[in-house]
C-alpha cells in the first residue's frame, strides 16, 4: 500500500513552449515533446524529483494535488 | 493553471512571458521567487527594480513591490528607494549589458557603499533585448551582431569586479545548477550589505546562434560542462582554467552597511 502523498505532474499546454528542456534533464525519459509542446511519455517512471519545474523557463509543467 | 509558488508571487494574468522558447531568465526568476518564498518574506516588504533589456522585464511579471527603471540604473534607483524604506528588502534584476556596460560605475560604487541590496545579473554573454550586440561578457573571440569577425576585447570577471568594489557577499550559478541559485538568493538577502549574484543563464536567440553552440538544450549541456566549484578550479593547470565557469559562493566579508551609517548621522541631530 502506498502510504506517502503523492503529487502529480501537471502540464499547461497554453505556456509550454516547446523548449524540450524538461525532457532533456529529466532523469527517468518520462516526457517528450509531441506538435511542439510537452508530453508525458511514460508517468510510472516519474519519481516526481521535480526537476522538469526546476528547469522550465515558462512554468508550463510542475507537480502538485494528488 | 499554475503551481502554488507561480500563483503567489507572479502576476499570472502577464504570463505566458514575452522571452523566446528555451531563453534562460524565467529559470532564475523561478529561483529567486523560490528563495524568497524560503525565507517567508512578506510580499509587500520586497521591492523588486529591474533596468531595461530581455532580463530586466523580469520584474514586470512579480507580485511585490516592482520598479522598472532606465537602462543601467536599476542600482541609483534601488539605492534611493532603500535609502527611504531601509525595512525593505530591495532586489535588482539586472543584465550583463545594463549592469556592466552603462551601468557598470553605478556597480562599482554600489558595491563600495556597501548598502543592503542584493542584485541578481542574468548574464547570458550579449545584449539580447537589441539584438545580439556583444557586452562586456562576451567571452573574446565569439560573436556579436557588433563583432562579426569576433570580439577582439576582454571579457569582465563580473564577480571578481565586485568583491574589489566592495561587495560583501559574492555568488555565482548557473541555470543549469538552479538550486544553486535559489541557495544563494537566500544568502544574498540575508546579508546585511551588498550582495552580487551572477547567474550564468543562456541566449537561445542571439548569442546562441551567432556562436552556433546550437538549442537550449545544447546550451545548458555546455554549461554544464564549463562549471566547476573554486577549489577544483584551484588545482587546475592554467591552460585547463581556460572556459571554465567558477560557481559557488567566492566571497564573504563584513563591513559597515550604508544606510546604517546614514542613520547614525540623521541620530546625531
Ligand atoms: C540609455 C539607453 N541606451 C541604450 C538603450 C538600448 N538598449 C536596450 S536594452 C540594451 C542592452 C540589453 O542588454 P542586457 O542588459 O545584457 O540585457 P538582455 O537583453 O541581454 O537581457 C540596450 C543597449 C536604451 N534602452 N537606453
Ligand atoms: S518529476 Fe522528475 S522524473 Fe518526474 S517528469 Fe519531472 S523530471 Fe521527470
Ligand atoms: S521546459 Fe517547459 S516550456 Fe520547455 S518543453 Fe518543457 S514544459 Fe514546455
Ligand atoms: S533574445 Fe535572448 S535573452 Fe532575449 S528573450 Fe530571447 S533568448 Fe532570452
Amino acid at each position: 500500500m502506498d502510504t506517502f502523498v503523492k503529487e502529480k505532474i501537471n502540464i499547461e499546454k497554453e505556456l509550454c513552449k516547446g523548449c524540450g528542456i524538461c525532457v532533456s534533464f529529466c532523469p527517468k525519459n518520462v516526457l517528450t515533446i509531441k506538435n511542439e509542446k510537452v508530453h508525458i511519455k511514460e508517468i510510472d517512471s516519474c519519481i516526481k524529483c521535480g526537476l522538469c519545474e526546476l528547469r522550465c523557463p515558462d512554468y508550463a509543467i510542475y507537480l502538485g494535488g494528488k | 493553471m499554475v503551481s502554488q509558488l507561480i500563483g503567489k508571487y507572479y502576476r499570472t494574468g502577464s504570463l505566458p512571458h514575452i522571452w523566446c522558447p528555451g531563453c534562460g531568465n524565467g529559470i532564475i526568476l523561478r529561483a529567486i521567487v523560490k528563495a524568497i518564498d524560503n525565507l517567508g518574506l512578506n510580499q509587500d516588504d520586497v521591492c523588486v527594480v529591474s533596468g531595461i533589456g530581455c532580463s530586466s522585464r523580469a520584474s514586470g511579471y512579480l507580485d511585490f513591490n516592482t520598479v522598472h527603471t532606465t537602462h543601467g540604473r536599476a542600482l541609483a534607483f534601488a539605492t534611493g528607494i532603500k535609502f527611504a524604506n531601509p525595512d525593505l528588502h530591495v532586489i535588482v534584476i539586472t543584465g550583463d549589458g545594463d549592469s556592466a556596460a552603462i551601468g557598470g560605475n553605478h556597480l562599482i560604487h554600489t558595491a563600495r557603499r556597501n548598502i543592503d541590496i542584493t542584485t541578481i545579473v542574468f548574464n547570458n554573454n550579449i545584449y539580447g533585448m537589441t539584438g545580439g550586440q556583444y557586452s562586456p561578457t562576451t567571452p573574446t573571440g565569439e560573436k556579436g551582431t557588433t563583432a562579426p569577425y569576433g570580439n577582439i576585447d576582454a571579457n569582465f570577471d563580473l564577480c571578481e569586479l565586485a568583491k574589489a568594489a566592495g561587495a560583501t557577499y559574492v555568488s555565482r550559478s548557473t541555470i543549469y545548477g538552479a538550486n544553486m541559485i535559489i541557495n544563494q538568493v537566500e544568502e544574498g538577502i540575508k546579508n546585511k550589505g551588498f550582495s552580487f549574484i551572477e547567474t550564468i543563464s543562456i541566449c537561445p536567440t542571439y548569442y546562441g546562434r551567432k556562436n552556433k553552440k546550437g538549442n537550449a538544450v545544447d546550451m545548458i549541456n555546455q554549461l554544464k560542462e564549463m562549471s566547476i566549484n573554486k577549489t577544483a578550479y584551484d588545482k587546475l593547470s592554467k591552460e585547463k582554467r581556460n572556459g571554465k565557469i567558477v560557481v559557488g559562493e567566492l566571497h564573504k566579508s563584513q563591513r559597515t552597511e550604508y544606510t546604517e551609517e546614514y542613520e547614525k548621522i540623521i541620530q546625531s541631530f
